[in-house]
């Protein structure tokens, strides 16, 4: 009696583990399958032109996405440039205040604003943005993708900060330096490198967003670099092809994909390996 | 020194204000430009199914009937998958896979999404059809799988918001399960307890920050909207069929707000966001609630005393 209940809890123990390995399986198969695809379709529609010619007519082969490929980062730019100082500082401001009311208060509202969805984002940013210019701009766009962004950076940064030894700070402190000495001169170089990686990784997220561009920075089919106008950008003009009738277009948009998930892969293989350096590094010292 | 210091903490204390500013100035934009839509309709905006700008109808419940029953599929289906992943990477797998692992469940949290409705439109479209093509016919009776077999739909939806969300869940409930204490898992060993014993007994203390963690990955399909909106088939209505073509409201903004002529349009698509918003914020805020308090129980559990630190 008793080795047949040992033997079904050993039994079930092991469809347990078997289950698990199998969850991983189930989860890698999309991956794989999208990557497939991307790479598969998007190699065949990938080549100079891509990346220097404009988009052709309808009907008209051949061409590329030079515009959207300009456009996206124009757009992903401006972002960063509003969004990294916010971010970067009000992380600032949580890791050194951290237990204070305040500074959990903004870090409640930064775990907030990261989960509010891109789409409502684009609503607000449409709001206050485009509404009152009554135009669709490449401004419009970054202030959206800003907005994004700020939480990213200001968790990333407030982390990295945290992570850095409190001796150093004290020291710094003992030797008469202000708090703002501190944290400028000691604390925040020691961070930087690992500030800067999540940054890259910021804007690679950011850089494949659709939904907050829709209705702000919107589609352009010309070359501009007018940041008062719309904008073209690699995410909305993959929708406009991918839900498009034509096979051409379908093949631009996978050609447009593949370029987007090589920015992810390269930007996170570079970050794993900057914080790997950085892991061994803080092993070291 | 006295003044500077404090000029240190204003400074950087001024655009962690913003921070705060920004969530506060979303709800309240999103509130003044849906005015209009909400003062016309009231309450009878959620209730109705007629969605007919050309009349000037708005009714807004397929919108939000489309995104709780997507959203709640695609837990059903990523919720196992997830924190099998999470037991696996944490507690089962060699130590040399570990990080491999991790890398890779992270990337598929780190393609846009735009690139999922890609493939979603010309592979996972086409492979749900021939799915429901062959399904029999004696199924096909039920209400679930009703209507013609096109592919686009709620059952496509389901299937790539619950790929997208299983990377959220899984991390999560791994940092959940890594600050379950050790001794609770030697302490069901020495007690001559299965693996799988040990691993459940350890999910069930972590069964707060469990829920916290799936909860999260609620909050994140509730308002995924590329990938849906490709794949969902954009007709609002409200059908328990998994075949039927239905929308969402993130759907719903993706493919209308641009074309929304007279104001009362746009505000009725706006309260629809401001109402997105509302809900992700809830069940976003829910969940790191529950998060923060497994945490804080795990770490009641006594453990070597360290020396308090002024923490200002």
């Amino acid at each position: 009696m008793k080795s047949t209940t040992t033997l079904r809890r050993k039994l079930l123990s092991s469809a347990f583990v078997g289950f698990c390995g199998f969850a991983v399986l189930i989860a890698l198969i999309p991956l794989a399958f999208v990557l497939f695809f991307v790479i598969t379709q998007g190699i065949r529609a990938v080549n100079v032109d891509f990346f220097t010619h404009m988009p052709t007519p309808v009907g008209e082969p051949g061409g590329g996405m030079a515009n959207a490929i300009v456009g996206t980062l124009i757009v992903s730019g401006l972002a960063a440039l509003m969004a990294v100082p916010i971010g970067v500082i009000s992380g600032m401001y949580m890791s050194e205040y951290a237990g204070t009311r305040f500074a959990s208060l903004v870090r409640f509202a930064a775990d907030t604003l990261n989960g509010v969805p891109s789409i409502v984002i684009g609503v607000f940013a449409y709001a206050v943005a485009v509404l009152p210019f009554k135009q669709f701009s490449a401004l419009a766009g970054g202030f959206a993708l800003g907005v994004m962004m700020i939480p990213i950076i200001a968790r990333t940064t407030e982390e990295l900060l945290l992570l850095v030894p409190g001796s150093m700070r004290e020291g710094a402190l003992a030797l008469g330096a202000t708090r703002a000495r501190a944290v400028f001169g000691v604390v925040l170089p020691a961070a930087l490198p690992g500030i800067v990686t999540g940054i890259v990784l910021a804007l690679a997220r950011i850089a494949g967003e659709t939904a907050p561009l829709l209705f702000t920075s919107f589609n352009n089919r010309f070359f501009t670099t007018k940041l008062t106008q719309p904008i073209s950008t690699l995410t909305v003009q993959v929708f406009t092809y991918a839900t498009g009738p034509y096979d051409d277009w379908h093949r631009q948009a996978w050609a447009g994909a593949l370029v987007l998930v090589m920015i992810v892969l390269v930007c996170s293989l570079l970050a794993r390996l900057a914080t790997r350096r950085l892991e061994r590094m803080h092993a070291r010292g | 020194m006295r003044r500077k210091e404090l000029g240190f903490q204003m400074g950087t204390g001024v655009l962690g204000l913003v921070l705060v500013a920004i969530v506060f100035a979303i709800g309240a934009v999103l509130a003044k430009q849906s005015m209009l839509s909400i003062e016309k309709f009231g309450l009878s905006f959620w209730r109705t199914e007629v969605w007919d700008p050309v009349s000037g109808e708005f009714g807004a419940l397929p919108f939000i009937w489309g995104t709780l029953y997507s959203s709640i599929l695609a837990l059903l289906i990523s919720t196992p998958i997830a924190l099998g992943i999470a037991v696996f990477i944490s507690e089962l797998c060699p130590a040399r896979l570990r990080q491999p692992l991790v890398f890779l469940t992270e990337l598929l949290a780190a393609i846009p999404s735009i690139v999922y409705g890609l493939w979603g439109i010309f592979v996972l479209v086409p492979a749900v059809r021939a799915l429901e093509i062959s399904l029999p016919d004696a199924l096909r009776q039920l209400p679930f799988f009703s209507g013609p077999p096109l592919g686009l739909g709620m059952l496509s939806a389901a299937l790539i918001l619950a790929i997208m969300v299983i990377p959220f869940s899984s991390s999560v409930a791994r940092e959940v399960l890594k600050s379950v204490p050790a001794a609770q898992r030697e302490a069901a060993y020495a007690l001559g307890a299965t693996r799988f014993e040990a691993i459940r007994a350890a999910l069930f203390f972590a069964r707060t920050g469990i829920i916290g963690a799936i909860m999260l990955g609620f909050g994140r399909a509730l308002g995924e909207t590329m990938a849906v909106t490709m794949v969902i088939g954009n007709n609002p209505r409200v059908s328990l069929s998994l075949f039927a073509p239905q929308y969402t409201m993130a759907a719903v903004l993706a493919n209308e707000f641009t074309e929304a002529a007279d104001d009362l349009y746009l505000a009725a698509l706006t309260e629809i966001g401001l109402v997105l918003f509302i809900i992700t914020l809830i069940v976003n805020s829910l969940s790191r609630l529950l998060i923060w308090s497994m945490s804080r129980t795990a770490t009641q559990v006594p453990e070597p005393v360290e020396p308090a630190v002024d923490a200002a």
